[in-house]
């Protein structure tokens, strides 16, 4: 073999051995053993998140002159789930929000109650999994202090969020869930007003949460209620959220 | 090459060449899975958040009538049609064309699937950035840094002559091809220190869970969406960078190259040099180099 012989050989090697490559990737990515092992990942990545913030480490927030001029609705922008579909057609007087699960005392809030309470309001980036980002301005009650109202019980690990949209998949509605203590971080509210003025239906409306160290899918909109739990064995599918469960979404959604 | 004279030298140290592998398996995975999280949103801006109507790079589907789908790559103001292989391209398994980034064969997995892509960025992430680490601390404890890689006063006062000879393609024969020569060194410590890192903090820049303490860097870089075009951009450079390094390992030898970061080995051609060495240092006799 000469020596231009040999780099043709070893240029085409290189080639089809990327092919090769990619399609064993392919081949790994169906596996559901490889797939576990991937998600072994999260573990440190969480714990990592965690490590390196203070638990109540703000996001970065902005003045009104760096808000964006068009804020993207995406996922669900109009349930037409029955349940949604009748507060709507009042205009959400009747709607309740309620707190249950491992509470002393579960609530149910009307949205003038929610709003009698003292507010927060925030100008923050929403970082949206897919990549894009936008800049808005939130009103609402922390979610801490309507938790409270309510009293955890100290078995109470997680906050799950149980929403009115679905997505027509498996007739299962949307929820996601956050560690209790991600409920108590200063930037975690419910907000009921976007951008100086009632929350609108393709943003979540009458209330969404605003988790503002996680990306977008985790700040579930069309709450309906929020469940305290030991555990998340047992919820839907029993990986923490409507995109965990059905699309392998990671659950901390901090990155 | 049988016939010349040879002499086997030690090249390349095992940690280097262990290292040096696990980085080609993090490289190709991380830039590919990269890819596929890039298809999710095909579309780069500078500043804090997306002006939608604004990107500086995107890859779209345009309606070209009759049903069919144009590619358009858009490049600051410029657009070039490039279906087949960006904005447009086969389906990985119907063969389809369907609107998507990058085509199915640069993306890993090669179908669509951002949560999936995800889940292999994060977790060779973590390999690369242990890798790394690991690689700057032996690199740093065991003197490579400073003894191989960092670049001494003749290698600066070579470096016109050694850009010239890489122009010409030619390059350093017999002893002077134990060391690394002065772009080699400069390049090496540009992924090292440069890209490397760069990339890494970048990536960690875009989490919103980081930015609660990392809010200084992203405004230095210009915003989040900035750091993701900066991470892209990166991973371009290191695109970049593999090219050039796998043209070179081609155009020097490539079996003894090879051999060298396998098993250390690299085979020294002794013949009389017929132009000047390309170093005028003589070299220290032992340790060869990784």
């Amino acid at each position: 073999m000469t020596d231009e012989q040999r780099r043709r050989f070893l240029g085409r090697a290189l080639v089809a051995g990327s092919a090769a490559a990619l399609a064993g990737c392919n081949k790994l990515n169906d596996s559901a053993g490889f797939k576990a092992l991937l998600a072994k990942a999260d573990t440190p990545t969480d714990a990592a998140l965690h490590a390196l913030t203070p638990e109540d480490a703000l996001a970065r927030e902005f003045t009104e002159a760096e808000m964006s001029p068009v804020f993207k609705a995406n996922g669900s922008k109009n349930p037409q789930t029955p349940e949604y579909l009748a507060l709507t057609a009042n205009g959400f007087a009747d709607y309740r929000f309620k707190v249950s699960g491992l509470v002393r005392t579960p609530l149910e809030l009307s949205l003038d109650q929610l709003r009698a309470l003292p507010s927060r309001t925030q100008i923050t980036r929403h970082d949206c999994v897919e990549g894009w980002s936008c800049i808005g301005k939130w009103k609402g009650v922390n979610l801490g202090r309507v938790l409270d109202l309510a009293g955890p019980l100290p078995a109470a690990k997680y906050v799950v969020f149980r929403c009115a949209d679905d997505y027509g998949h498996n007739g299962g509605r949307y929820y996601e869930s956050i560690y209790l203590r991600e409920a108590y971080h200063p930037q975690s509210i419910l907000a009921y007003d976007m951008n100086d003025a009632t929350l609108p239906i393709p943003h979540g409306a009458p209330l969404r949460v605003r988790l503002e160290r996680k990306l977008g899918y985790k700040q579930a909109k069309y709450l309906l209620a929020v469940d305290l739990v030991d555990s998340l064995a047992g919820i839907g599918g029993g990986k923490g959220g409507y995109w965990e469960d059905s699309g392998n979404y990671i659950w901390h959604g901090g990155i | 090459m049988k016939d010349d004279p040879a002499r086997s030298t030690y090249r390349h140290r095992l940690p280097v060449r262990v290292m040096h592998w696990i980085n080609v398996v993090c490289l190709f995975v991380l830039l590919m899975s990269g890819l596929q999280i890039f298809n999710a949103h095909p579309a780069l801006y500078w500043g804090e958040y997306s002006s939608f109507d604004k990107p500086w790079l995107a890859l779209t589907a345009q309606p070209a009538g009759n049903g069919q789908l144009r590619g358009d790559t858009q490049v600051g103001s410029l657009h070039v049609t490039t279906t087949g292989v960006l904005g447009v391209s086969a389906h990985a398994l119907t063969g389809k064309p369907q609107a998507r980034g990058f085509p199915s064969w640069a993306t890993v997995p090669g179908q669509r699937s951002l949560a999936d892509g995800r889940r292999w960025h994060f977790f060779f992430a973590w390999l690369f950035v242990i890798n790394g680490l690991s690689y700057l601390l032996w690199s740093w404890r065991s003197r490579h840094l400073e003894r191989d890689l960092w670049p001494n006063g003749a290698d600066w006062r070579g470096m016109g002559r050694s850009i010239i000879e890489h122009m010409k393609f030619k390059h350093p024969t017999g002893e002077a091809a134990t060391r690394y020569n002065i772009l080699q060194k400069l390049a090496y410590l540009g992924v090292v220190l440069a890209l490397g890192p760069g990339v890494v903090l970048m990536g960690l820049a875009m989490s919103p869970h980081m930015d609660s303490v990392l809010a200084w860097l992203v405004d230095l870089v210009g915003g989040r969406q900035s750091a993701r075009s900066i991470h892209f951009l990166i991973a371009m450079a290191f695109v970049a960078f593999i090219l050039i390094h796998v043209f070179m390992v081609l155009i020097t030898g490539p079996v003894n190259q090879i051999r060298a970061m396998i098993t250390g080995r690299y085979l020294v051609h002794d013949e009389p040099s017929h132009d000047e060495p390309s170093q005028n240092e003589p070299s220290d006799k032992e340790p060869a180099h990784d």
